[in-house]
């Protein structure tokens, strides 16, 4: 592979990540990270969906009008997220309910859509299929960073396993139930932005305005 | 001759400019016609894979709360030992007017000529339907064992479905078990906790006076008839109170009970 599409690849990962250094796709991160399973299924459902919605639309770019760019996008990405939820709900019936119409939100899913408009819209179907699986897995790998968090001390288990025995079942664990609430994954992922940030200082944003200082006059 | 018309086609497309009016609607048209192809495949192909899920997991709950559920068993020999029933809940007698292989309770709640209107609903469902699809589980000889009735009603966020499971004498419970629902994880969700549903088991409707006891409530009551409340739910808690209490009671399967102790059905 070569270094540019190495690049594509592992960029998103933590560099560009589209949900820490973008802020994208929050609000499908909140619903979904309550269990890893799911969290995992849904990731693989938009790496998929970004990989093949950047593919066919670079494919499809020097026919694309300018006039309905959006809608052809959108089309394309539509059909696809539709044709992923109707596998889940053949092969993974159990999971395909828990996630319920979030897999149809991919649909909005402002990650999909921009890397669709700000990638493969310029760039050839390889680079924007592996910018498209990159950015999937960035989304990805921050959406098993926050669901380890909210189901180890949520439930007490991780993957489903029990970890720490929850006082529910007889063990000795008092489950946070602040953490199976959507809200929490706000403070999660505020708290993995900052940790990012103090990592990577590059990140960090040039803030929008100086206060002045006092000057006499 | 015909590849050469081809060509021209094709040249005449490749000709258009991208932004003219011919090749966006052209565009669009080929896009929406390939989409709509791909997205009927998938949903034709894939159809009787899903509903046999559907089916399987609506199966599987039912085994659930007559206590035949374990893991790897097999679903569809094990549900042969249970057989779907309609019951007219007016009259509370079986009735023969419906397949209860097709039959949808649900649907059948939205159509008035299949529902009526509840004036008085403590369980927030709007219309009832008067028929009900119930199961039998029999025993080896074929004498019933319990009977499972569909139940639902509202909790705090969404209506919660179920099912409760009755001992032949009509009266006791053997088990509680909700299949769909979106309440609160952690608080309202505790309706799936194994535990919480434990409780129900052996509790009884109704005591000798056919006055109907069984309640969920925070405040102790008698041992046979009350269900501890799940803390912090106290919304979702009274919903199931109020949705038990509606479908065993005069507007639900009452009658139904009642004939079927008297050895009416």
């Amino acid at each position: 592979m070569s270094q540019t599409r190495k690049k594509l690849l592992v960029d998103p990962l933590v560099d560009n990540n589209p949900i820490a250094l973008q802020v994208l796709g929050i609000c499908s991160a909140l619903a979904v990270t309550s269990s890893l399973t799911v969290a995992f299924v849904m990731s693989l459902a938009v790496i998929a969906v970004t990989g093949f919605s950047s593919l066919f639309i670079s494919m499809l770019r020097n026919h694309i009008p300018t006039s309905i760019r959006i809608i052809v996008q959108m089309t394309i990405i539509a059909s696809l997220v539709i044709v992923v939820d109707q596998l889940l709900k053949a092969y993974a019936y159990e999971i395909s309910k828990t996630l319920s119409v979030f897999v149809g939100l991919i649909i909005t899913n402002c990650i999909v859509m921009g890397r669709a408009e700000a990638f493969a819209m310029q760039n050839k179907p390889i680079d924007s299929f592996v910018d498209g699986i990159g950015n999937g897995l960035g989304y990805g790998l921050l959406l098993m960073c926050v669901g380890v968090v909210r189901e180890l001390f949520g439930s007490g288990s991780l993957f489903g396993i029990v970890i720490l025995n929850p006082v529910g079942d007889g063990g000795w664990y008092v489950p946070n139930g602040l953490l199976l609430l959507p809200p929490s994954a706000f403070f999660i992922i505020g708290f993995l932005i900052w940790g990012l940030r103090v990592w990577k200082k590059s990140q960090v944003e040039e803030p929008e305005y100086k206060i002045q200082a006092v000057v006499d006059h | 001759m015909s590849s050469e018309k081809r060509d021209n086609v094709f040249s005449r497309f490749k000709k258009l400019s991208i932004d003219s009016i011919p090749k966006t609607i052209l565009v669009a048209i080929t896009l929406c016609l390939f989409c709509s192809m791909l997205v009927s495949l998938a949903a034709v192909k894939l159809k009787s894979i899903q509903q046999e899920n559907q089916l399987r997991d609506k199966q599987k709950n039912i085994l659930q709360v007559a206590g035949l559920y374990s893991e790897g068993i097999n679903i569809e020999e094990t549900f042969a030992s249970i057989e779907p029933k309609i019951v007219d809940i007016e009259s509370g007698l079986f009735t023969d007017k419906f397949d209860p292989k097709v039959f949808n309770d649900l649907k059948a709640a939205s159509d008035p000529l299949l529902s009526v209107a509840l004036e008085d609903d403590p369980a927030s469902i709007g219309r009832r339907s008067n028929y009900a699809t119930i199961y039998l589980l029999k025993n080896k000889d074929g004498t019933i064992d319990k009977l499972i009735l569909p139940i639902y009603g509202y909790g705090l966020w969404s209506t919660l479905y179920g099912f409760v499971a009755l001992e032949e004498d009509t009266n006791q419970i053997f088990g509680l078990q909700f299949y769909k629902h979106a309440e609160t994880p952690g608080l309202g969700a505790e309706v799936d906790n194994p535990k919480w549903k434990g409780q129900w088991k052996g509790k009884k409707l109704r005591d000798e006076d056919e006055k109907l006891m069984i309640q969920v409530a925070k405040t102790p009551g008698p041992n046979e008839y009350h269900i501890d409340a799940i803390a912090g739910a106290t919304l979702t808690s009274n919903g199931v109170n109020s949705l038990v209490r509606f479908w065993v009671g005069e507007a639900g399967f009452k009658k139904f009970l009642t004939n079927f102790k008297n050895g009416k059905i």
